[in-house]
């Protein structure tokens, strides 16, 4: 099958803030694609390249085979796209906003209805509120079926769970796996870890670069250094201990506990867990438990950012 | 062309009017507070009076008195006849200010024992120079007099005013189309500035760019329905001058209504210029206003007459919208003249709304940047 987005070498700059650098990579058609990284890692800046919004400084790109910069009206009535900040009219009602949308696109919500209708049946009992008066979760319904109702080919969604409850965000991506599975293609961003689980393949995207692009599994499974989980009582204190530890490559936080990795790549973890546990009880934390764990994609993450080029000057 | 998309955007637009209920009542009271604080008169001082000269029979004492006028820098002569024919259509057209009549037997009883008598008419039609007109005229006499009186001889000069096209001296009757110029271009640079910066600020202006509506359909679905709300403005306006302070209608109505649409066509094209190139709501707020407001409500010749301005300053009155709509609201509601008169005027707005539509559309960009 071909592919829905290509992007090759883009590159993009504003003023001294290197945005993109050397940025490629391919969303095959019917894929659920993950934009993972921090803030201002420029996934914003790729999705407005590839909506026509901005144009690349250079590089190319390709979107459903038309060109983002020539092609730009073709591509406009065959995109949904949902900005960062869902875009809503706060004093129109559910209704009225969707309407409006619908209307914009050159169709009706009628003959959007069958794509949206799991979406927007939540959302039916309040068609006569304001949108303002919604909750996170309902703005984030309504936003996706606004980018919907006119059928688009490929979905773009810019950080939609941002700032939504853990159940709606739940929900959410089980629509977009219905909304795949209908043939659609859908390319996300998001700053958590645990969504990017739920896609096809994810690009790990950091400082403008792309780190990697890989099916989600497979990038926790690189990983090759040992590494140890540490749990105690006072985590910023060990955390400070655990960085004093002779052979320690990097410490961070993760959840309730510590992730520690260490230098030497080729030791049993076990033997190192165990060290790490006296070191830290000679050190003043004898509550603290130390277990050999497999890595997931968050610590690849982690690793990868180490490694990769200094945080420029919008990630300070 | 979607005019599917474009209705929906004006019903949208309608719609945010409607429903800011707040911003919606500012923007209809106005109006009416701005008739009402507006009915305080200011005073000025003028220069370069155009003085016309009826003399039926020239001879030494008019001659004498007219020399003084042309002597002066505050009037300058601009035409000496000796009918009162052509004086209705020189005050009609706007080329006097001010028209000294002499009486056939003014010189025949200067010297003699009857008053000599003299009638002085002067455009009110802007009530402020009017009398400051009124009074520099009766200083020159004055002192004229006061020089002819010899003991033992006393000179009577008798003079009559007639206020011309505004008899009573309403200075509101002054500022009701100046206000309508302020109003209309507040209710439409203003709040399409805002308006549009809005759509920006909320990011709805991203959705909007990435649909397949077309700049031009974003402008006008935006300008439309503020152009039905500047008319509901002009209309209390019109009203409330009408029905508080009996401003008098003696031209068109219809054309009224005709050139202040031309007019909110102007403003709302300066809103969307803004707009354009602003980045946020408070910048497009404060722009309009510097850009709108001030010169509108400083540089038309609405509270400050334009002759009394230093002449650096001036010609910048010519690109002042306002100043075009003061010239031609005065002149259809006080004057009661027509398009024959007021070509020149129309044409001056008709090629600004055009120049700035065309400024609002290239400055509005389909991307982001």
């Amino acid at each position: 099958m071909s592919n829905a987005v290509e992007v090759h070498s883009v590159s993009k700059s504003f003023g001294a803030v290197k945005a993109l650098d050397d940025i490629s990579f391919e969303v095959r058609a019917g894929e659920l694609f993950g934009l993972v990284g921090p803030d201002g890692a420029g996934k914003t800046t790729l999705f407005r390249i590839l909506t026509t919004l901005l144009v690349a400084d250079s590089g190319s790109a390709s979107v459903l085979g038309l060109d983002p910069v020539k092609d730009l009206w073709a591509i406009r009535s065959r995109v949904g796209y949902m900005p960062g900040s869902f875009a809503l009219y706060p004093d129109l009602s559910v209704s009225e906003n969707l309407e409006f949308f619908a209307a914009v696109f050159g169709t009706t919500i009628e003959k959007g209805y069958e794509l949206i209708e799991p979406i927007y049946k939540q959302l039916e009992p309040f068609r006569a509120r304001r949108a303002e008066a919604l909750s996170g979760g309902m703005k984030q319904k309504l936003a996706l079926s606004c980018a919907l109702v006119h059928r688009p080919e490929l979905l773009l969604l810019d950080e939609p769970t941002t700032g939504v409850d853990a159940v709606s965000r739940r929900e959410f991506w089980d629509q977009l796996g219905r909304l795949k599975s209908s043939g659609l293609t859908i390319v996300v961003s998001t700053p958590y870890m645990d969504e990017a689980l739920r896609c096809d393949r994810v690009a790990l995207i950091h400082g403008g670069r792309i780190l990697e692009v890989d099916l989600p599994q497979s990038i926790g499974a690189r990983y090759s250094l040992p590494l140890i989980a540490v749990k105690g009582s006072n985590r910023f204190a060990l955390l400070q201990t655990l960085r004093e530890f002779p052979s320690a490559r990097s410490v961070y936080l993760f959840g309730d506990e510590l992730h520690y990795s260490d230098k030497r790549v080729n030791a049993d973890a076990g033997e190192i867990a165990a060290e790490v546990k006296t070191f830290l009880a000679q050190h003043g934390h004898a509550d603290a438990e130390t277990a050999p764990i497999t890595a997931g994609i968050e610590d690849s993450f982690m690793e990868l950012m180490g490694s990769a080029p200094a945080p420029k000057a919008e990630a300070a | 062309m979607n005019f599917n998309a474009l209705r929906a955007f004006m019903v949208k637009e309608l719609r945010h009017i409607l429903r800011d209920r707040q911003t919606l009542t500012v923007l209809l009271m106005m109006p009416l507070v701005q008739v009402i604080l507006f009915g305080f008169a200011l005073r000025s001082d003028v220069r370069n009076i155009r003085l016309v000269v009826i003399d039926p029979t020239p001879d030494h004492a008019t001659l004498d008195l007219r020399n003084r006028f042309g002597a002066t820098s505050t009037f300058r002569i601009v035409g000496t006849y000796q009918s009162t024919d052509s004086l209705e259509p020189l005050f009609r057209a706007g080329r006097a200010d001010v028209a000294l009549v002499f009486d056939p037997d003014f010189a025949s009883h200067l010297n003699g024992s009857e008053p000599a008598r003299l009638l002085i008419a002067v455009d009110a039609s802007d009530p402020n120079t009017g009398t400051t007109y009124l009074a520099y005229v009766r200083t020159v006499i004055q002192s004229y007099q006061a020089e002819l009186n010899q003991p033992g001889r006393q000179v009577e000069i008798v003079t009559q005013t007639r206020m011309r096209f505004n008899p009573t001296l309403e200075s509101v009757n002054l500022f009701v189309p100046g206000l309508i110029a302020l109003v209309l271009v507040l209710v439409s640079a203003l709040m399409t500035a805002i308006s549009l910066s809005r759509e920006k600020e909320r990011g709805t202006m991203e959705v909007l760019l990435v649909s397949p509506l077309r700049p031009q359909q974003i402008i006008v679905g935006k300008v439309l329905p503020y152009l039905a709300l500047a008319f509901a403005n002009v209309i209390t306006a019109l009203i409330a001058a009408w029905a508080v302070f009996h401003v008098p209608f003696r031209g068109s109505v219809s054309l009224l209504l005709a050139e202040s649409m031309l007019y909110t066509l102007v403003s709302l094209a300066l809103g969307v210029l803004v707009a354009a190139r602003t980045s946020s709501q408070r910048a497009a707020m404060l722009t309009a206003m510097l850009a709108t407001m001030l010169p509108n409500a400083l540089l038309s010749g609405m509270i400050f007459p334009i002759a009394s301005m230093p002449s650096w300053l001036q010609p910048f009155t010519y690109i002042v919208p306002a100043r075009w709509f003061i010239l031609i609201a005065r002149g259809i509601m006080l004057k009661g003249i027509g398009l024959t008169l007021l070509w020149r005027e129309t044409l001056v707005l008709s090629i600004m709304a055009l120049l700035l539509l065309a400024a609002a559309m290239r400055s509005f960009k389909p991307r982001l940047e």
